[in-house]
């Protein structure tokens, strides 16, 4: 089973040379701390950068300088500044290659939820219903169960979307699986995790199709 | 042409109760401090703020919140603010929770004399619920229509009394988008230079979208995640 920083280095191996890519608050966040040195990506935050550096060294915070987490942030040398109609322009003009983002549920037709449990917990979609709804490289980035233990890819959403059919892949805690027609296809299990594990916690269609290789990373 | 106030509480000298007021910023990084607290300062009430994020419960428009002078809020998010969320499930505030590019293009489209746009952000989700929907090479769109506001308040970094503004790092966020794209754009600037003194070419919004400028005071400028690494 992998922790939060075992997903973001699986994910890292979905950058690829030349990317643009879109990081969500969270596990996707830690993404940027694995980029292979042999690729050049650069990371998009909504809130108006692009070319996004490290976090600053203690006492050159700039309250000027966040990233859509409001974390303090700093830039790398091509780095970029804009206004945030022109942010959405590089989401939803498709210029960004990639988007890692969290989610509460996926469904197997790659519906996702992420923003709002009713009478509980309203924080809004942000940019995420830009992102999903446009981007066509879509990956979430979430734990296989919830607290309670419950599943978190389901044959349909509970809770309120955040977007129809546009997840591609997700990368969990125990597996990678790709969105498929037929529904949730397995393509590696975390070291240590068995099929039939990963059978038990997915409440929607498995595809299993031959030997699941286990991942390298 | 002499855009310049000589303090907030002239910028503000025509704003009434039940405004529809715009706020630029995103977080706490951007956001028109002078302007908030002059709001605060006046107490008007039952406005309608459209803004990406409500401030924290002690600063930004969580000030407003916290002296119910908000009826309803327009943004995107709200996370950090736990004032807005007791309001919002309460009932006792008027929420609309749109997508945040919407947001940001809802303004441009005011500002640009767009009445409507269409945008794939949140088809098939409950914003979509009641609005008009297109589809356009083969992908469903939702029409959503250009804000209608009375006051625009935004933060430069520099600005001149033409009404010339500069921004700053990521501080730029919503403000371009929101000059011109209400009745009154008020621009409050860090540093308000003489005429001739901004260099053209490296201006962001020309004067033409703003009709009051002054210079701010005070900036706290607070930071919402201090984040950092160690030199070691």
């Amino acid at each position: 089973m992998l922790d939060k920083i075992g997903i973001a280095k699986r994910l890292a191996k979905e950058l690829k040379d030349g990317y643009y890519v879109n990081l969500g608050i969270g596990i996707p966040t830690l993404v940027a701390n694995y980029v292979p040195k042999s690729i050049a990506v650069e990371f998009q935050s909504e809130n108006g950068v692009l070319g996004m550096g490290p976090f600053p060294f203690e006492g050159d915070e700039d309250a000027d300088v966040i990233n859509a987490g409001k974390q303090t942030i700093t830039t790398l040398p091509g780095a970029s500044f804009f206004d945030s109609a022109l942010s959405f322009s590089m989401i939803r003009g498709k210029h960004v290659n990639l988007t890692i983002l969290g989610a509460m549920e996926v469904s197997e037709n790659g519906d996702i939820a992420n923003w709002k449990i009713p009478g509980k917990m309203v924080k809004g979609m942000g940019g995420a219903m830009d992102l999903v709804a446009s981007a066509e490289n879509i990956i979430v980035a979430m734990m296989h169960t919830n607290k309670a233990g419950d599943s978190k890819l389901l044959k349909n959403c509970l809770l309120p979307l955040t977007g129809v059919g546009c997840v591609k892949k997700i990368v969990t805690n125990l597996a990678v699986l790709e969105v498929t027609r037929l529904g949730f296809k397995l393509l590696e299990r975390a070291p240590g995790v068995s099929v039939e594990d990963i059978k038990k916690v997915t409440e929607g269609t498995l595809i299993i199709d031959g030997e699941i290789p286990e991942m390298s990373f | 042409m002499n855009k310049k106030v000589e303090n907030v509480a002239k910028a503000m000298i025509d704003l009434k109760n039940g405004d529809t007021l715009m706020l630029g910023g995103f977080g706490l990084c951007g956001i028109p401090e002078n302007a908030i607290s002059e709001l605060v300062r006046l107490g008007v009430k039952d406005l309608t703020c459209i803004s990406n994020n409500a401030g924290v419960d002690d600063f930004g428009l969580g000030l407003l919140l916290h002296k119910k002078q908000i009826k309803k809020m327009i943004s995107s998010y709200v996370g950090e603010n736990d004032e807005f969320e007791r309001q919002m499930l309460s009932g006792e505030l008027d929420v609309e929770l749109i997508p945040q590019g919407t947001l940001a293009e809802r303004c441009r489209a005011a500002q640009a004399g767009f009445p409507v746009i269409f945008t794939p952000a949140g088809y098939g989700t409950e914003v979509a619920e009641g609005k008009e929907t297109r589809e356009f090479d083969g992908k469903m769109n939702v029409m959503e229509y250009a804000f209608k506001a009375d006051f625009a308040f935004v933060k430069a970094w520099k600005g001149d009394e033409a009404g010339n503004l500069i921004f700053k790092g990521t501080a730029r966020n919503f403000n371009p988008n929101m000059c011109g794209a209400a009745k009154i754009t008020v621009a409050e600037v860090e540093e308000l230079v003489p005429l001739g003194t901004l260099d053209p070419n490296q201006i962001h919004i020309p004067g033409i979208f703003i009709q009051r400028i002054f210079q701010g005071k005070n900036y706290e400028k607070r930071i919402e995640q201090r984040t950092v690494r160690s030199r070691s």
